[in-house]
Order: structure tokens, then C-alpha cells, then sequence
């Protein structure tokens, strides 16, 4: 009998207590945070408790938030459990000031490169990845492309010109 | 004799390896990708890969993009299989929209998705067998994926990148001659991909180039995030369309093929038995789509005036078509708040969506969860100690997609 979402949340509740909140059901899928500190100790147990089993990290990613003061960037780990196909996303809140959060590439091999790429767009500072630098952009980069502090160039700028392409 | 010496530089002589630069526009590899490699003769010892020189910056881009704009944006991601990706991004708006979608309009998206299945498997496992040594069959298959594009012209007017389809259906029915063309198709095809299964599957070069090359257990590939034939050639039968059925998958009576080794001959493998399976898709689809009789047989999408846009004969003739129209394009209409992730079974594994709405007109955040960038990690463990030759082999056999990878 495959485990219901209310099991996963009082399962949860019960071993980390006040460190795990905001539980929620989006379109049939739990949803929930947990504390920073926690967030490694949250996945093994996901991982290991055989009645969970969420041994599949479908994806990880950072977001913004920028008016959400002390809990500016938040990265979310979209698990599987493929033997009763269940899916979770655990979002992790952090301040932009003090992005550092613990790696999951130990648990998973797969968050190697997601939370490179997280690091990349967002400067989430992973704390004891084996290889943190840049990997879509060019290590050169010194700002974090993907927060929203970074617009997206003005498409009514006449300051540049654009002859050369045809468009001047 | 004179005297002249040759001065090596400093340690060089006690370095045993040599570092070879391979790529980023290397004619072997089928893509933008670059490695750096270690080899001991023509042994791999270890390797890096560098990747990003095709990165578009998708996701930002997406950010100011109302819903159909971001369409584009997807068919550039694995453009080998463009319809699954415009559909996946289609159905994930489907869901954050609660858009139901009408049967017949669910089995006409089952024909396109297979029908790209079909092609990228075809590139992908004719190029397996080109880095093998055999040119002919990648050549001879091309025509086959031609009729595909036919196909795909026929529906929405382009071939590669193919922008196909629009929230809750099509952009217009498919002609009759789609449909002549899919049966001409399904006449012709399983021909085509039987010689291309006899000149390789059985074949001895073949064979012996491809057993034991690029091997991964179902455990390392679980823990690496394979999906996809990847995935089930190591012997795990996860397929989305089974585990999570979208766009009434769960009509079809189909069959996961798996493999055992998870080299590159059990990838080869599993990829033709899903190009079969995916015929058998075809034809149950099609002859339900045939079923519909009257009405009926005239749906092509669904009824959300608020996203579908109006025909173009209204557009150019009415004022509150063209007024719907234009707010439609423009993102005038906003969207509800909320969190979605969806995902379709793409040509190379789990495609992911993961959209998150602030109730404006263009998405807060979205992230694509591309198969291929999750996967690649695992190819230094794939070659560690095979020949340079089946490094380069391993590598399509993968079936990656520069455009994906690097989004």
C-alpha cells in the first residue's frame, strides 16, 4: 500500500518537528520547507526510512524571491519514490546574504551539476561540494544572472546600435 | 653527427599521460560538447567536461515571456524530438490553467509524440552505428525521417523546430493528408527500420564495438538522475507514460523494453524495441482517432477561449476576435498563481516543467528539467578505461543533445 501524503507529513512531523513547515498540497503533489541546517539530514532520511524510499532526485533548483526578506533564495529538490510513485518538492529557504547550504551531491550524484548550475545562476553557496564553480556561464562572471536584481535588458533602448544587424 | 637536442620541457618526461583537447567543435562529437581528456596510449585515465557554449539563458528569457512566446524557446531544447517539448511546455499550462482537453485531441498529441520518438531515436541510433564504422543505414534512414517532417509540416507548417500545437489542442485539424501521410508512414517505415535492425543489431563489428562500451549499473544510474531508454537499458522500466500517464496515455496498450548491462548495445537495443513499440502506439491512437464519428470528428482542441486563439478568418474580419487575439499574443490575459511541475517521456528521458506563477502575465520562475544535462554527469565514470574510439561512441550513443544540455 503505497504511503498518502498525510502519512509523509506526520512521518516528518513526528522525527524533525518544528524544523519542517508550510505543508502543502499543489496539484496533488506535498509540498513543504525545512529549516536550512536540516536540509541533509531531511533528504537521507527521505532516502533511507524504507517506507519513504525517495531514493530519486528528479530536480533541483534555485528562485528569487526578492521581497521575502532573510529568505531571499530558496532551492527546491523535486524527489521520486519510483516503487510507489510518489513525488515531493522540498523547498529550502536561505538570506541572500548567507546563501550557504549543505550539498546533497554525497546522497545523490545527480546534484552534482544542478547545484553547479544553482551556484552558477543564483550564488547559492553549496557547503562541501566537491567541484563548486560555474558551468553554463564563463567563470569570468562576477554576479548571479538568474536573481531578479538583474532585468532583463529594456527593449526600448535607443542607445544601442544595431546597424550592423540589419536593424539600425 | 651533430649535436642538436631536442630541449622537452620541464617534466615532461616523467608525465605519462597525455592531455587531449576534444572538441568544442570536434567533427566526432555530434554537438557543441568539449572534453578534456587524459589518455594513457589510447586509454581514457580520466576526463572533463566543459559545458555552456550554446547557453541561451532559456529560463531568464522566460521570465518576461507570456505562454506562447515561451513555446519557441522549447522546440530549441532536444530539436530532435520539438513536438514533445512543445507539448510537454503545453500540458504544464494545460495544468496550472485546469484545462481539460478533449480525447480526440489527446490521441492526435499521442501520434505527433511518437511520431518524434520515432525520429530522434532513428538520428540517435543511426549515429551509433556511423561512429561504429557503418555510414549506410544513418544515410538510408534519412528519407524515413523526412516523411516525418512531412508529417509535422503538414500539421503546423515547419519541420525542425516546430512551435506545434496550442494550449488545449491544435492550431488547426489535421488535414487528410496528414493522414495519407501517416499511413504512408506506417507502410513504410517498419521496412526501413527492419533493414536498419539487420544491418546492425546482429552484426559482428557492430557488436563487438558496442558490448561492455559505456556500462552503468541501475544503482549508479538511479543515483545519477538517468531517465528515459537510458535508464531502462540499465533495467529499470520507469517510462512517464506509464508512471504518470499524460494526454491519455493510459488508453494505449504498449510494452517497456529494458535491457540488462546498460552499455551501448543495450541502449541501441532498447531504443529500437521502443521505435516498434511506438508504431503499435501510432496505429492504436490512430484508429481511435478514426472512431470519431459526426461532431466529433471535427474536435481539435479544447474550449478556453482565454488562451486558445480565435481563427485567423474571424481575426481579420471580427473586432473581438482580433481584440482576443492580440491580448492573447501580448499576455494581456493573466495567469492564476501557483506552483506546477509536469512531466512527458522525451526522446532522451524525463522532460521536467517546473513553472512557478506570481499571478502576472509571464511566469515568475521556470525551470526546465533537461534530461540530457542530468546524465552527462555520469560520462567521465562511463569511459574511465575504454579507448579513446568507444569514449566518442558512448558519447551519442547517450543521445545528447546540445541544445538541451546546455538550455
Amino acid at each position: 500500500m503505497a504511503i498518502t501524503n498525510e502519512q509523509i507529513e506526520q512521518k516528518l512531523t513526528e522525527k524533525f518537528g518544528e524544523t519542517v513547515s508550510h505543508f502543502e498540497d499543489t496539484f496533488g503533489m506535498l509540498c513543504f520547507e525545512v529549516q536550512k541546517e536540516q536540509n541533509l539530514k531531511l533528504l537521507q532520511f527521505l532516502h533511507d526510512e524504507p517506507e519513504l524510499g525517495f531514493t530519486f532526485l528528479t530536480d533541483l533548483c534555485g528562485v528569487n524571491y526578492p521581497d521575502d526578506k532573510g529568505r531571499e533564495l530558496a532551492v527546491v529538490y523535486h524527489l521520486h519514490n519510483l516503487v510507489s510513485n510518489i513525488r515531493i518538492r522540498v523547498k529550502v529557504f536561505t538570506a541572500i546574504d548567507e546563501p550557504n547550504i549543505y550539498t546533497a551531491s554525497k546522497l545523490f550524484a545527480a546534484a552534482d551539476w544542478m547545484e553547479r548550475e544553482t551556484f552558477d545562476f543564483y550564488g547559492v553557496h553549496f557547503i562541501g561540494h566537491p567541484n563548486l564553480k560555474r558551468i553554463l556561464n564563463v567563470d569570468e562572471m562576477d554576479y548571479f544572472p538568474l536573481r531578479k536584481e538583474y532585468p532583463l535588458e529594456d527593449q526600448l533602448r535607443i542607445d544601442k546600435d544595431d546597424q550592423m544587424f540589419g536593424r539600425g | 653527427m651533430t649535436d642538436h637536442h631536442i630541449i622537452l620541457p620541464e617534466g615532461s618526461i616523467e608525465k605519462q599521460t597525455t592531455t587531449l583537447n576534444l572538441g568544442p567543435t570536434h567533427p566526432a562529437t555530434h554537438g557543441v560538447f568539449q572534453n578534456i581528456m587524459e589518455l594513457d596510449g589510447e586509454r581514457v585515465v580520466s576526463t572533463e567536461q566543459t559545458v555552456g557554449y550554446i547557453h541561451r539563458a532559456f529560463e531568464k528569457i522566460a521570465e518576461r515571456r507570456p505562454l506562447y512566446q515561451i513555446t519557441p524557446l522549447t522546440d530549441r531544447l532536444n530539436y530532435c524530438s520539438s513536438p514533445i517539448n512543445n507539448m510537454g511546455w503545453h500540458l504544464t499550462c494545460e495544468k496550472l490553467l485546469g484545462v481539460e482537453t478533449p480525447k480526440r485531441v489527446d490521441y492526435l498529441r499521442i501520434i505527433i509524440m511518437e511520431l518524434a520518438r520515432i525520429s530522434d531515436h532513428l538520428i540517435c541510433n543511426s549515429i551509433v552505428g556511423v561512429d561504429a564504422g557503418a555510414f549506410t543505414g544513418f544515410l538510408y534512414v534519412m528519407q524515413y525521417r523526412e516523411l516525418i517532417y512531412e508529417i509535422y509540416e503538414e500539421v503546423c507548417g515547419s519541420r525542425l523546430t516546430t512551435n506545434i500545437g496550442r494550449i488545449g489542442g491544435f492550431e488547426r485539424n489535421f488535414s487528410n493528408t496528414a493522414f495519407t501521410k501517416l499511413e504512408k508512414f506506417l507502410k513504410e517505415y517498419p521496412v526501413a527500420l527492419g533493414e536498419l535492425e539487420s544491418l546492425l543489431t546482429r552484426n559482428r563489428i557492430f557488436m563487438e564495438r558496442t558490448i561492455g562500451g559505456g556500462a552503468i549499473s541501475a544503482e549508479r544510474a538511479l543515483n545519477y538522475g538517468f531517465t528515459g531508454p537510458n535508464l531502462r537499458a540499465a533495467g529499470v522500466d520507469y517510462d512517464v507514460r506509464v508512471h504518470s500517464p499524460y494526454s491519455s496515455y493510459e488508453d494505449m496498450e504498449f510494452d517497456i523494453p529494458v535491457g540488462k548491462t546498460g552499455d551501448n548495445y543495450d541502449r541501441f537495443l532498447v531504443r529500437n524495441q521502443e521505435m516498434w513499440q511506438s508504431m503499435r502506439i501510432i496505429k492504436q491512437a490512430y484508429e481511435k482517432v478514426q472512431s470519431f464519428k459526426g461532431a466529433d470528428a471535427e474536435v481539435y482542441h479544447a474550449d478556453v477561449p482565454e488562451y486558445y486563439l480565435p481563427k485567423k478568418e474571424d481575426v481579420y474580419t471580427k473586432m473581438e476576435a482580433l481584440i482576443w487575439h492580440f491580448k492573447i499574443i501580448m499576455g494581456e490575459v493573466d495567469m492564476p498563481k501557483g506552483e506546477v511541475y509536469k512531466s512527458v517521456e522525451g526522446g532522451n528521458g524525463e522532460l521536467g516543467f517546473y513553472l512557478i506563477s506570481d499571478g502576472g502575465r509571464a511566469p515568475f520562475r521556470l525551470h526546465f528539467r533537461r534530461p540530457c544535462f542530468i546524465y552527462y554527469q555520469a560520462y567521465p565514470e562511463l569511459i574511465k578505461g575504454a579507448m579513446l574510439s568507444d569514449a566518442i561512441l558512448t558519447m551519442s550513443s547517450l543521445n545528447l543533445i546540445a541544445g538541451e544540455l546546455d538550455a
